[in-house]
């Protein structure tokens, strides 16, 4: 989840496909997001290394498109339809999701429980 | 006490030159000893001559035998005494100790030296120039301009060391120090020598070869003079602006009940810094109430009394060591089981005390508001319109003094403070404020704490002649971690010593351009 300056960075990462709802007059998506490089890291509750400045889901409503896509709280965005959320400003993050235009969001979240699960299936396999 | 012989030995018995007053010194405070060991068990044993600070304290312990209602009756000394003494007679005693000679043959010894030396001092110039004229007029170069003028300088700086002198060692001393004060010793020995070395050229130089030039011989007058300053200005600044440098700190605490107080200092000796911290102890230290001991004391005996071990064995048995350590562990393990039930009693006895003391002080301040109600302050125009009921302020006081009095003597008695003051003393304060236009409050201030010693009229101080015990000598200088008693017949104060360390600062400089501020956001967008 954190990153080395200057090298480039690796995670685990699961697709998930969000729909937009409409809503009276709005599409949206059904989650919240906190973080961005405008942002003070060490306030987000959900971060392993109070340094990260990526985009996070603080909230996943009930019901929602992006609960049903298989989002869950405390996922670190790190693209957005192909833009990369690792490096962005906390209103740029918001744009990129609310584009009046998509119908589609896909995104590629990573959680701490996918490296753990790849780490423990790879320790299963003997050399 | 006799570990006060061991103690002190260097300074009882090694200042030998001081001949018969340090025998006299000896011997009374023997007697004081002696009959402080006697003091323990409350009897009252009178050796001449009296010592009146001991009597003074016995009328305070005729209390323990008493209760409360000591205040009231101040005449008797109590407990098994062989005389008796009223209050009127130790205050007789007091006085007459203080008039009568104790160390003031001394005194007298070394104003008279130091006048002496000081007119050699003052003389010697005046005899340089004269002698010449007196001894070979006719052989005498008669004095120019120059030389007259010399005779001005001599003048007016002669003067000017006659002033210097008398504001310098002349004035009347704050204190009486054991010791003899070594800088001045030294500076009168120096001053001495140094005359001596002039007379002694003059001598042999100027009064055998009987020299003409007159101008050499007053200014040779006028370098003595001169040196003579010098030697002052070492002086000025040996005696006063030596010490003035803090440097060391020292801790200064009472023994009776542990009143702690700081004072920075600097290189001063042991009886000096001694005299500075009792000067302050006067001022910081609150009086000293043996009535406020009791308590504790009276809880230890509890304690003591509780345990009486036997040695059923005889005393030469070989286990009576083992049996002595395990009668220790006995008396230990049955005190600690005792203990459970005494600081109970001491915490409730505590807040009751505590809730008492603040129900009395909530009366007292009630009354004497209220009391002050009855006064007002008549103006100058109404003074002339109406000549009625008019009252000076001391029959101001004494007239709302009894709407106060039974509140206030309640108070006083709970707080054990009732023997620091007495009626008259109760109504001079009244009348003092009074005429200050002091509110309630402030004529309250000075019952409902303690103040400090200096606040009480002599007789309640029971902190008169300060005794100093040292191990190292009282005329060497402060060290890091010296230890020095300053003893009084009640209480002594304990003073520790320490260094101030060397402090090392160093500076960084701030630009007032960057002070720059960022604002830090945690937002959370919904999408």
């Amino acid at each position: 989840m954190s990153f080395v300056p200057g090298q480039p960075v690796t995670a685990v990462v699961q697709r998930i496909e969000i729909q937009k709802l409409r809503q009276n007059d709005h599409l949206i998506l059904g989650f919240s997001i906190g973080g961005g490089i405008d942002q003070d890291p060490g306030q987000n509750p959900f971060s392993e290394d109070k340094t990260d400045k990526g985009i996070y889901v603080t909230r996943v409503s009930e019901g929602g498109p992006a609960e049903l896509a298989g989002l869950q709280i405390g996922d670190k965005i790190m693209q957005v339809n192909g833009w990369d959320m690792t490096m962005v400003t906390h209103d740029q993050a918001r744009k990129r999701l609310t584009k009046k235009n998509e119908q589609v969001v896909r995104l590629l979240v990573t959680r701490k429980s996918l490296e753990d699960a790849v780490r423990h299936s790879m320790s299963n396999y003997p050399k | 006490m006799d570990t006060e012989s061991t103690y002190s030995g260097y300074s009882y018995y090694s200042g030998r030159s001081r001949g018969s007053h340090r025998h006299g010194e000896r011997s009374r405070d023997r007697h004081k000893s002696r009959s402080k060991d006697s003091r323990s068990e409350k009897s009252v044993t009178i050796n001449a001559p009296p010592a009146e600070p001991l009597l003074g304290d016995s009328t305070v312990r005729g209390e323990e035998v008493q209760d409360d209602n000591w205040g009231e009756t101040t005449t008797a000394v109590t407990g098994t005494s062989e005389h008796s003494l009223s209050q009127e007679d130790i205050v007789r005693i007091t006085k007459d100790l203080e008039d009568s000679v104790g160390l003031d043959c001394r005194r007298y010894f070394t104003l008279t030296l130091a006048v002496v030396l000081g007119l050699l001092v003052f003389l010697t110039p005046l005899a340089f120039l004269v002698l010449p004229h007196l001894l070979w007029p006719e052989k005498l170069q008669s004095c120019g301009t120059a030389c007259e003028g010399l005779f001005i300088s001599v003048a007016f700086k002669l003067l000017i060391l006659l002033l210097a002198v008398w504001a310098l060692f002349f004035r009347p001393p704050r204190a009486g120090l054991p010791r003899v004060f070594v800088f001045r010793a030294l500076l009168a020995v120096l001053v001495l020598l140094f005359v001596v070395s002039y007379w002694l050229f003059y001598g042999v130089r100027i009064l055998d070869s009987q020299d003409e030039n007159y101008q050499g011989i007053v200014q040779y007058a006028v370098s003595l003079v001169d040196a003579l300053l010098f030697i002052h200005y070492l002086a000025i600044v040996l005696l006063e602006l030596r010490q003035l440098q803090p440097c060391f700190s020292v801790c200064v605490t009472r023994s009776t009940d542990g009143e702690t107080r700081q004072y920075n200092l600097g290189q001063l000796s042991i009886q000096r810094a001694a005299l500075a911290i009792v000067e302050n102890y006067y001022r910081d230290f609150p009086v000293h109430n043996p009535a406020l001991l009791t308590a504790s004391k009276s809880r230890a005996a509890k304690h003591l009394a509780g345990l009486k071990v036997y040695n059923v064995d005889g005393p030469g048995n070989n286990a009576a060591a083992g049996l002595a350590h395990s009668q220790s562990r006995a008396m230990i393990a049955a005190a600690a089981r005792r203990r459970d039930t005494s600081h109970n009693e001491l915490y409730y006895e505590e807040a009751e005390h505590e809730r008492r003391v603040r129900k009395r002080k909530a009366r007292l301040v009630v009354a004497v508001e209220e009391a002050f109600t009855h006064i007002k302050r008549m103006q100058e125009e109404e003074q002339k319109k109406a000549p009625g009921d008019v009252m000076d302020p001391r029959e101001a006081a004494q007239a709302i003094f009894p709407s106060m009095a039974r509140a206030l003597q309640k108070y006083l008695r709970t707080t054990k403070q009732q023997h620091c003051h007495s009626m008259e003393s109760i109504q001079q304060h009244l009348a003092f404020c009074i005429t200050n236009n002091m509110t309630p409050k402030a004529f309250l201030e000075s019952y409902l704490t303690p103040g400090p010693t200096l606040q009480y009229s002599r007789d309640r101080w029971l902190a008169r002649q300060w005794t100093l015990i040292s191990e190292a000598s009282v005329t060497s200088g402060l060290k890091d971690g010296a230890v020095f008693l300053l003893k009084c017949i009640d209480f002594s104060l304990v003073v520790t010593a320490k260094k101030i360390p060397y402090i090392q600062m160093s500076e960084e400089y701030i630009d007032p351009k960057s002070h720059k501020f960022v604002l830090r956001l945690q937002s959370e967008t919904s999408v």
